[in-house]
């Protein structure tokens, strides 16, 4: 997902936030890994906003995609310069209303931005994991997950939503523990990544491994591999976004000067803009942790998941009533990987809405505004929430 | 389409009173949902629509109705048999390419099923073509030839003989006369082929076949 961090046109927001850890999993009681192997202690970021009702039956969990983080909506301080991911979803009156529900956003495993994650120092050696972090999986974030909800004591989950990776994690969350999930709202996701959306990732973990002071993951004491990163970014960004809007966003137009320099500096805006986006991703963002991810998105595959040889089978474990949403321009996900899994859900005689948005913004449609999908939310949510 | 008290279009209306309470209704082509939400509101049915235009999907779950984006004719064939009580096909028969293909899974997934159209042999379209020599522009079928979404004309009579030619059941059949958006009409028992603008049917499989 890109970040298209912007105040709210009307100024309303959750206020300020507090970023809250929790922590589990402690040695001997070590977290079992897809992969077979324990892993503790394990942290994981969060955010709440909104309260939590007395029946706890008002909890809706947000779920955050690739480079994302627990912080979906508000500031951290009164001169934040930025809100939260998801500011324009996530607030009071706001397709989420945060009035009415208590909103939990938790980071994932793996991550950099507060999680347990390879960035992490390793108990054993106290020193960062790099390497030696276990390959954790979706269903893994999962799992930590649901630690962290039954910490929070729900019980039930009115909603779980998120788009792309964080996409998902819902629908692994709608399998794995189906007594605790009530709706379901994926995103722009898919049961199961595309051989283009794997190519896509290895090409951009290529290029941090090949980027000598990656030094095979080793390289927090000394220089980091931020030109790998970055072009990992770049790539990144080239598939959250679509022909049409790259067209109109950029064209062939060419950055601060008339005509071509007639060397390598990043004539056309399009150039400069992925530099950018690449050099601003390093700042904040772990070239080990953006590896493991990417891998555990690739890995996913519901069906497999779960033992059960197709989605139809995978499903009809689940029973939540989903809200399934796609966009038209997006060709990292594209609306037939959205098609199969609502096939599914109706095979299972589950109760799904689905809807494809008209945009031209690629898969970064889901984090753009959109009267739309603020509606859709917002109107599934209420009658899910009448309905429990 | 729906006034603000709530009371849907007439043709609606006769359907919603053949539906029981609590059943598990699918409407195709249900447009805004108008009908799905008086069902789920009057009724307590559960339901579940598919319309093809991207805002009416929007429009329908915004006021909370299960409604999937897709085209009518393969969405059906994901259902399970006997998924719904009833499957509805309102006003919409009319523009599919294999009516008999959509009846049959329509019975299929469904225990019963509902159809309405235009009636194409009111005496005023009969009238129209008779005088005028042009194709015929109703108030029901308001579109000129080359830019109507209605791709089959069918009358009363017509779907009485496609009902034997494909071998299903009419168990109700009432025929009425109102406007496209009208809340109001009457029903029509005498000559209903060439006085009523809409028929409506309730359909079943044919169990001797």
């Amino acid at each position: 997902m890109s970040e298209y961090i912007e105040h709210d046109s009307d100024g309303i927001s959750v206020g300020v936030v507090k970023k809250k850890f929790f922590t589990f999993a402690e040695p001997p009681h070590e977290m079992t890994l897809e992969s077979g192997k324990k892993l503790g202690p394990v942290t994981i970021a969060y955010e709440t906003y909104g309260e939590l009702d007395a029946d706890r039956k008002n909890a809706i969990l947000i779920l955050h995609a690739l480079s994302g983080d627990s912080h979906a909506a508000g500031y951290y301080r009164e001169d934040d310069p930025k809100p939260g991911w998801w500011d324009i979803m996530v607030g009071p009156g706001k397709g989420i209303d945060t009035n009415k529900y208590f909103v939990v956003c938790s980071n994932i495993l793996g991550s950099c931005m507060g999680s347990t994650g390879p960035c992490s120092i390793n108990p054993e050696t106290e020193y960062p994991y790099g390497l030696d972090f276990p390959f954790v999986t979706i269903g893994d974030m999962v799992q930590a997950q649901k630690a962290l909800m039954d910490h929070l004591g729900i019980k039930k989950i009115l909603s779980v939503t998120g788009g792309s990776i964080g996409g998902m994690q819902v629908l692994e969350w709608c399998v794995r523990y189906p007594e605790m999930v009530a709706s379901a709202i994926p995103l722009a996701t898919t049961t199961k990544h595309s051989a283009l959306a794997i190519a896509f990732n290895e090409v951009a973990r290529q290029a941090i491994m090949a980027d000598p002071n990656w030094n095979n993951g080793d390289y927090y004491s000394g220089p980091k591999p931020d030109l790998g990163l970055a072009v990992a970014r770049m790539i990144g960004h080239i598939t959250y976004l679509s022909d049409e809007s790259m067209r109109r966003k950029f064209g062939r137009r060419l950055q601060d000067r008339s005509d071509f320099s007639f060397n390598f500096n990043a004539d056309f805006q399009v150039e400069s803009y992925l530099r950018y986006q690449g050099t601003k991703f390093v700042e904040r963002f772990d070239a080990n942790a953006f590896l493991y991810i990417t891998k555990a998105a690739d890995y996913y595959d519901l069906a497999r998941q779960h033992n059960s040889g197709s989605t139809v089978k995978a499903f009809s474990k689940a029973g939540a009533k989903f809200l399934v949403v796609s966009f038209t321009s997006d060709w990292l996900y594209p609306t037939y990987q959205s098609k199969d899994m609502v096939q599914a859900m109706k095979k299972n005689g589950l109760d799904v809405s689905f809807c494809e948005i008209e945009a031209e913004w690629g898969h970064d449609a889901f984090l753009l505004p959109s009267e739309r999908l603020t509606a859709l939310m917002r109107g599934f949510l209420e009658r899910v929430y009448n309905e429990i | 389409m729906k006034s603000e008290n709530g009371i849907i279009r007439f043709d609606l209306q006769i359907i919603a009173s053949w539906i029981e309470p609590g059943s598990k209704v699918l409407d195709l082509g249900c447009g805004g949902g108008d009908l799905l939400y008086f069902l789920k509101t009057h009724k307590q049915v559960e339901c579940t629509g598919i319309e093809r235009a991207e805002a009416k999907v929007a429009q329908c779950i915004e006021k909370g109705l299960s409604v999937l984006q897709g085209d009518i004719n393969e969405e059906v064939l994901d259902y399970p048999d006997h998924t719904f009580d009833y499957v509805i096909v309102s006003q919409t028969l009319q523009q599919v390419y294999e009516p008999d293909k959509l009846i049959q899974s329509l019975l299929r997934i469904g225990k019963r099923g509902i159809v309405s159209f235009p009636n194409f042999s009111h005496w005023g379209i009969r009238l129209q073509l008779l005088r005028t020599g042009y194709a015929p522009i109703t108030r029901q079928l308001p579109y000129e030839w080359y830019d109507t979404p209605n791709i089959r004309v069918i009358t009363i009579k017509d779907f009485r003989k496609f009902s034997r030619d494909v071998g299903f059941k009419i168990l109700k059949e009432v025929a009425i006369n109102t406007n496209s958006h009208d809340r109001h009409g009457n029903i029509v028992t005498f000559l209903p082929n060439l006085r009523a603008t809409y028929g409506i049917f309730l359909i079943g499989k044919d169990q001797s076949s």
